[in-house]
């Protein structure tokens, strides 16, 4: 995502396809520090793809396949999860601020002992039979969002010597084009391991990396029960928003 | 203008977020067509931890709202740990390009994985569509050999058509990728 700095309308961008370089607010496919990249970046530069019709649509996730309860991912199962239960809030925009309305957004995560629902994961800290870790909503019709869940924690993996991912929830945000589409994680504030993390430091764009930094929010707080934290999320995309006079 | 959010990846459990939306583009009637291959590395090994997205007009070249429900246009696949995916949807028809001329069918591609700091957006074509894919704009801007890793070949007529299309991420054999922004 990303790169509203990219020249152009769609019509002068259909002339040629160029190589060109991922823009500055996002990490570049290969980043040494993070050692799965190595064969998984292309190297032969990226080609501008014109914004055809299929371009300019993106799939419209409708209220029958995702319910409200899907906002909890501390509910469905027999019991409570352990650990810190929190409330993640926030809204969706594009890249000219207007809100991204009814549109999908998906969550998963690590439970509260840094371990993730998931055979691969082999992690020696406790599954959550009451943790399954994923939830979905819509945004509303001012682009909001907002989930209750349990804190991740933190987890080792293997990238390096003593490694360990600060703790984070995984985001999954469609906009209203094929563009829009957004994958990211949304990290806590004050987490030591950030500025050791190679995939989070891997952003080049230092003010891009503070957004990926939900604040804590004492309006999200629900009193008497979970600390709330707010986390906005800004689409790209080329779309080139003419000057409101 | 406010700085768009930065991707990172979708690490190796993507399926845990994901796995509920996974399925065919279409119900598996009349005029399906499966599209199937393997996902690879650039050591040649299969990407078998690989969320992939499909994004496609219908048969008319339309997409939704235009196409009513429940033709979507979009599905969801997971890699199996051999790197292969099928997708079992209908054949789009041509659509409008970046000027309104016609493009050759196709769908637009995402891959999502472990090590991919943020999607790989790259196309599938059809090779029975020689003629709309001669005069496609973004197959014509690509020299011969890139345009073939972007074409899925036609292999077998029964019980439905099917094509196969492998993506390399890296290396000799690397598909055609696109900025995804």
């Amino acid at each position: 995502m990303a790169g509203a700095t990219m020249a152009g309308g769609q019509s002068s961008m259909r002339a040629e396809m160029t190589s060109l370089d991922v823009p500055a607010p996002d990490p570049a496919y290969y980043c040494p520090a993070y050692r799965s990249t190595a064969l998984r970046s292309p190297k032969n530069p990226l080609r501008i793809l014109p914004a055809g019709l299929t371009e300019r649509r993106a799939p419209v996730f409708g209220p029958s396949r995702v319910r409200p309860e899907d906002a909890d991912l501390t509910a469905g199962l027999a019991g409570e999860p352990l650990g810190e239960r929190v409330v993640v809030a926030g809204e969706v925009l594009d890249a000219a601020g207007r809100p991204v309305r009814n549109q999908l957004v998906e969550i998963w995560q690590a439970n509260a002992s840094g371990r993730y629902n998931h055979s691969m994961d082999k992690h020696p800290a406790p599954l959550d039979p009451n943790f399954a870790g994923a939830g979905r909503c819509l945004t509303d019709d001012l682009g909001r969002y907002r989930f209750i869940t349990i804190k991740p924690g933190p987890y080792p993996w293997q990238n390096h010597h003593n490694a360990w991912r600060p703790a984070h929830i995984h985001f999954s945000v469609f906009g209203t084009n094929f563009t829009e589409r957004l994958v990211t994680q949304m990290y806590f504030p004050g987490d030591p391991l950030l500025p050791l993390d190679p995939i989070y430091q891997s952003i080049r764009d230092k003010n891009a990396a503070l957004a990926l930094v939900s604040r804590f929010d004492l309006g999200t707080t629900v009193e008497g029960w979970a600390l709330g934290y707010r986390f906005d999320i800004v689409l790209g995309g080329p779309t080139v928003t003419p000057v409101e006079l | 203008m406010t700085t768009p959010t930065p991707s990172q990846t979708a690490g190796p459990f993507v399926s845990i977020g994901t796995a509920w939306a996974t399925g065919d583009a279409t119900i598996d009637g009349e005029g399906s067509v499966v599209v199937s291959g393997k996902v690879f590395d650039g050591a040649g090994d299969p990407v078998g931890d690989a969320m992939m997205e499909f994004w496609q007009a219908d048969a008319e070249g339309r997409f939704p709202p235009e196409v009513p429900p429940p033709w979507s246009g979009f599905a969801r696949v997971l890699t199996a740990p051999d790197g292969s995916y099928q997708l079992v949807t209908l054949k789009p028809g041509a659509v409008p390009g970046a000027s309104g001329e016609s493009q050759a069918p196709h769908i637009d591609v995402s891959i999502f994985a472990r090590g991919l700091q943020q999607r790989l957006v790259t196309r599938a074509y059809f090779s029975d569509e020689g003629p709309a894919n001669a005069t496609d704009p973004v197959l014509a801007a690509l020299p011969e050999a890139a345009r073939a890793t972007l074409v899925a070949e036609r292999e077998t007529e029964e019980p439905r058509p099917a094509y196969r299309l492998d993506f390399w991420l890296q290396g000799g054999k690397e598909t055609v990728f696109f900025a995804p922004w």
